[in-house]
């Protein structure tokens, strides 16, 4: 293999795995399907699946049903048992295949992993990474499409990463698996199939870090997942304005990278935040909030703000498609600033 | 079960020795509690305390039947899961006390203490949230074949709730080496079990999730123990979960403070009239001879455990302010 090899985001999550599990024994991966046609092995039919989305093909045949763990459809009982393997030793990878279905077990996430360490007093870690699927564009409405992100980002004791590519999943996702905290690792749903270059050997992106995925001078556009390439597309249709944007890919949700959001708006002066996300109470209007409250002195206009509306994602795949903010609302948002 | 605690007797028939540590368990669990309502009511400290008073036995016959290193999660009302466990009194009382040298820094309180160390992995204030997690402790211990159990206590109320039935069910599919221990003390809060439970018992529920019910006595030590010893060997076996039920009663109301007027005097007065320390002193001196001074000096050093406690918790430094952002996560965030 050469050090150009490129691989998909989807193969990247596998190869996270994968590593991670050769590496050390304590980590395990369950969820629903995440080999699919458990128990068949005798008739050669499990990992018919290797996850909903097939990041997890060969982890089942590698690792084995010990390690690799079908759960019954229920969300409550396996997370909850993550949580206990968690503050027990081993490492869990515990997938919740769609985002929306939080709704029916956040007790575990939201009142145990996150807090089962700050009230102890620090006498427990809960090394639990929950990787789950967020965004719209695949024609499955409101219930299968939501970000949901900035929910988790704002409970205390829970971080939460957002990768837009390949490279950076497979490295957060060894961050996330490494990390002696409960982790929530959103995987967009648009971005499996992205590819680019990924090194074939371990290694961490690390957690709470956003990058700077193209310098400029005039205008910073802020991202996360998918965004950050609407942000690129953007950039790359202001220059026939003669404008030179900068796009900061957040990554990181929680911690975020404040330093860096501050740095960039300091040096360009504007700044438009990007979000998939409901506007309500959301990412964008935190980030925003963060901007104006230690850069304002900086800014030469207002922070603008990008995101879906506040509504539920439709079906109709025309209303879908003009749901999530798109490369010309970015560059519109752009423009108002000049 | 404190550290000298015997091991759990190989034959049908507890020792003297095993049954006055059962014993000691349930007087210091009470001693405890009794103490505790008393600084509720003085203001000693923040917070409600939901009391165990009355269903001791539970706590120190299933927790007699482990070992050290077996885990055990708990409810809103756990101080007796914590002491059957092993858990020192007085880092407990400072933790009730919100101090610096509580089980959690003071960070918990009442509703979460959990002691690690002690395999105890916390109280909670969310009914039910307890069993998955002991399904993921005995999913470690299946896993990495350290021969552990884990116990999940939990109430009558909980068995109502989503994760009972997602940890039945998950426990028995995977054959995880998980006790369930429902503590029926006839309310969740304030509605009596027979309103909101459909099934006669809770045990009625295990057919359905095809694993071994078990239906104890919780206010007969003995009772308890025994079917805890059966319910553990089968688990650490590799044979799969057991739902053991104990019928038991809670003296208080659901925390200090309610006056319980959702139950009869003649309901009250006939539970206490089985009362499981009583009846537990009385088999001792009975059937082993063991003279009423010795179950009076017993008494009368958990009263000086109390003492100890209280006056350790008193003179324990509260936490820096400093303390509310430490934490948060393992290590120090930006």
């Amino acid at each position: 293999m050469t050090a150009e090899r490129i691989i998909s985001f989807r193969e990247a999550i596998a190869e996270a795995l994968r590593l991670e599990m050769r590496r050390d024994p304590a980590v395990i991966l369950l969820g629903e399907d995440v080999a699919g046609g458990a128990g068949r092995d005798a008739e050669g039919l499990s990992e018919a699946w290797g996850g909903a989305f097939a990041e997890y093909k060969g982890l089942y045949t590698e690792f084995g049903a010990g390690r690799v763990l079908d759960t019954p459809i229920s969300e409550m009982g396996y997370l909850g048992a993550a949580v206990g393997a968690a503050i027990t030793g081993l490492r869990p990878v515990a997938e919740l295949m769609f985002v929306d279905f939080i709704g029916v077990c956040l007790d575990p996430i939201m009142n145990q992993a996150a807090f089962a360490h700050y009230m102890s007093g620090g006498r427990v870690n809960v090394p639990l990474t929950m990787l789950t699927h967020v965004g719209a564009g695949v024609g499955m409405a409101a219930q299968h499409s939501k970000m949901l992100y900035s929910f988790f980002a704002h409970i205390p004791g829970l971080k939460v990463v957002a990768p837009s590519s390949a490279y950076h999943a497979k490295g957060l996702l060894t961050a996330a698996i490494r990390d002696n905290d409960p982790v929530v690792f959103c995987v967009h749903k648009l971005l499996l199939g992205q590819s680019e270059h990924v090194p074939e050997e371990p290694y961490e992106f690390p957690i709470g870090h956003a990058r700077i995925a193209r310098p400029g001078a005039d205008v910073t556009l802020i991202g996360a997942a998918l965004t950050t390439s609407v942000c690129l597309q953007a950039a790359k249709a202001l220059e026939a304005d003669g404008i030179d944007a900068e796009v900061v890919d957040l990554l990181s949700l929680a911690p975020l990278d404040e330093e860096t959001i501050l740095a960039s708006v300091r040096r360009t002066g504007r700044a438009v935040v990007v979000d998939e996300g409901f506007p309500r109470c959301g990412l964008a209007a935190d980030v925003a909030a963060l901007i104006a409250g230690q850069a304002f002195d900086d800014l030469d206009g207002p922070v603008k703000m990008v995101t879906s509306p506040h509504a539920p994602v439709p079906f109709s795949r025309p209303l879908e498609l003009a749901f999530p903010p798109n490369a010309d609302r970015v560059r519109a948002a752009a423009m108002e600033l000049f | 079960m404190p550290d000298t605690a015997p091991p759990p007797d190989s034959h049908a028939t507890p020792s003297r020795d095993t049954l006055l540590a059962l014993h000691a368990t349930m007087v210091l669990i009470r001693a405890f509690e009794q103490r505790v309502a008393t600084l509720v009511l003085k203001g000693a400290f923040s917070g409600v305390g939901h009391l165990y008073v009355g269903e001791e036995a539970v706590a120190a016959g299933v927790c007699g039947a482990l070992r050290d290193d077996d885990y055990v999660t708990s409810t809103h009302r756990g101080h007796g899961h914590c002491l059957a466990k092993g858990v020192d009194p007085s880092e407990m009382m400072a933790e009730l006390f919100g101090r610096a040298t509580g089980t959690c820094k003071g960070k918990g309180g009442s509703m979460h203490i959990a002691d690690f160390r002690r395999g105890m992995l916390g109280a909670n204030g969310i009914v039910g949230a307890g069993l998955p997690i002991a399904c993921g402790a005995a999913l470690t211990a299946k896993l990495t074949g350290s021969g552990r159990v884990a116990v999940a206590f939990f109430g009558d109320g909980a068995s109502n709730i989503g994760a009972f039935h997602e940890s039945l069910n998950l426990a028995a599919v995977w054959k995880l080496p998980v006790i369930f221990v429902c503590e029926n003390n006839r309310y969740g809060e304030a509605t009596p079990v027979e309103y909101a439970l459909s099934a006669e018992h809770v045990v009625d529920r295990a057919p359905g999730y095809r694993m071994p019910g078990l239906m104890a006595d919780g206010q007969d030590v003995l009772d308890v123990f025994a079917k805890a010893r059966e319910a553990v060997a089968h688990a650490r076996s590799g044979e799969g979960p057991v739902l053991l039920e104990c019928e038991t009663y809670r003296y208080f109301g659901h925390f200090v403070g309610d006056p319980a007027r959702y139950r009869s005097a003649d309901e009250v007065e006939w539970f206490r009239s089985r009362d499981c320390i009583l009846r537990s002193a009385e088999y001792l001196q009975q059937q082993h001879g063991v003279a009423t001074k010795q179950l009076d000096e017993m008494a009368a050093d958990a009263e000086r455990r109390m003492d100890e406690a209280v006056a350790f918790a008193e003179g324990s430094p509260l936490p820096e302010l400093s303390e509310i952002m430490a934490g948060v996560c393992s290590e120090v965030l930006r």
